[in-house]
């Protein structure tokens, strides 16, 4: 590997969180953007070809070095690290409306799931996942909630543009549903 | 049931055995009642289980036989006791009301004609598309849930601070200054003084017997000590409240005016 590769290597590895490529830029005041980028290129390919037991990803807008899958039972049964907690039903159907709609407030999340979401919301923000991003124009004007960059973490997302499009979603909403609505409409 | 038969000609024919067999299922379960949390948890809200409901009929969502939906609704959030949580309550109520408005009687020519069910509906497919947002979620959590970053650290942690770099020379020198900089302490002896309370209340009295009135430098002399000063005051306090005497302050600040009280003379 180069020394910048190696250089790269070395900071991924000092850092418990994906650093993005600016701050990677910090480290060689002479290397260039298209030079860190073959840097990083070559450290993937060198932990995927030589068969090494972690590997290089691109995640919430940064990089981070990770274990493989393969080692994760064997890991966890020595107890040598723990699998953060699994999200609940709730907390993911909250996550999934505020990812898609943000920014968006408690209310319209309330509409969509049917339920409150106090709660919800408050150990959402606790985990870091989301955050209040503004308020909304008009009475009261309420919070507004968006998802983190740890939310990006956890769910292994380069970017939101990772999930996939509304539209590319089984359930497409039928086009022109007042027409398919009455037509669909029983007849007295 | 004749309600289904009105508005959902379609599916007449389903319903006469359908409905009675769903609710035979549901009847005899409702004894063995379930806990409320563990119920809670199978669905996520009203919608969840709207649409659970939906699908175990195989109804069309675009067209929902509204009366047997809501009375299985109802059925359902009875069964797993729900019927106290707003939520539910709530849903139910709409679905109510929907089953009501499809029973008024309407013009089929009329265009302005607005199915009642097309707001549920398009609140259903987008409780549904969100929920397979959510499966898509569910899938990437858990495979990087399945593998570790270096240190796992439980959630957001502030950039840790560099270590001390520091020789044992430097730490030496820093405790030298310390100890010089530092005076030697002042060792307080603390005497115990108690008031004297009983004293003063001889010496009011003394006063009192004299004259019957009394000004507060009379008790106590400016060149008092602070435990007499107290002394005499907490002496005053407690006369008057046993009533031999009656303080009084004319303006802020003035001199305390002590007088003898009449009752306790006359005593």
């Amino acid at each position: 590997m180069n020394p910048l590769a190696r250089l790269l290597e070395a900071a991924l590895f000092a850092s418990a969180r994906p650093i993005p490529l600016d701050e990677l830029a910090a480290l060689d005041p002479d290397a260039s953007a298209s030079a860190l980028q073959a840097g990083l290129d070559e450290l993937r390919e060198a932990y995927d070809t030589a068969g090494h037991g972690v590997e290089l990803v691109e995640v919430g807008g940064g990089w981070q070095i990770l274990t493989r899958a393969e080692y994760t039972e064997a890991i966890e049964r020595a107890q040598l690290a723990a699998r953060p907690h699994r999200l609940s039903g709730a907390s993911l159907e909250t996550l999934a409306i505020i990812a898609y709609r943000q920014p968006i407030g408690r209310a319209e999340i309330e509409e969509i799931r049917g339920v409150a979401v106090g709660s919800v919301l408050k150990s959402l923000l606790e985990r870091g996942l989301i955050d209040v991003v503004g308020r909304a124009e008009g009475i009261g004007r309420p919070l507004l909630y968006g998802t983190t960059p740890i939310f990006l973490e956890q769910f292994a997302l380069r970017h939101l543009e990772e999930l996939p499009r509304a539209d590319e979603l089984a359930i497409a909403l039928r086009t022109a549903t007042p027409e398919s609505t009455s037509a669909a409409a029983p007849t007295a | 049931m004749d309600i289904d038969t009105l508005v959902e000609p379609a599916l007449t024919g389903q319903l006469d055995f359908d409905a009675p067999v769903e609710l035979r299922r549901i009847e005899p379960a409702s004894d063995v009642a379930t806990p409320f949390v563990i119920e809670l948890s199978q669905f996520s809200g009203p919608l969840d289980l709207l649409l659970s409901l939906i699908r175990d009929e195989q109804v069309d969502i675009y067209d929902i036989p509204i009366a047997r939906i809501a009375e299985q609704f109802l059925a359902r959030i009875h069964l797993m006791q729900l019927d106290q949580a707003a939520d539910y309550l709530e849903m139910a109520a709409r679905l109510l009301r929907i089953k009501a408005q499809m029973l008024l009687p309407r013009n089929e020519l009329d265009d302005a004609w607005e199915d009642p069910r097309a707001e549920l509906v398009r609140r259903l497919l987008e409780y549904q598309q969100m929920r397979e947002v959510v499966d898509v979620l569910e899938r990437l959590g858990e495979e990087r849930r399945g593998r570790f970053a270096r240190a796992y650290l439980p959630q957001q942690v502030a950039p840790p601070t560099a270590p001390l770099a520091l020789s044992l020379a430097e730490l030496l020198a820093a405790i030298d200054r310390v100890l010089r900089v530092a005076r030697d302490p002042v060792i307080h002896d603390v005497i115990a003084r108690p008031l004297d309370v009983d004293g003063a209340i001889a010496t009011v009295r003394a006063v009192l017997a004299l004259r019957a009135t009394a000004r507060w430098r009379d008790v106590c002399p400016p060149s008092s000590q602070p435990w007499q000063v107290l002394s005499a005051l907490l002496a005053l306090l407690e006369l008057a409240r046993r009533g031999e005497l009656r303080l009084a302050q004319l303006a802020p600040f003035a001199s305390v005016l002590i007088s003898r009280e009449s009752s306790s003379q006359a005593a």
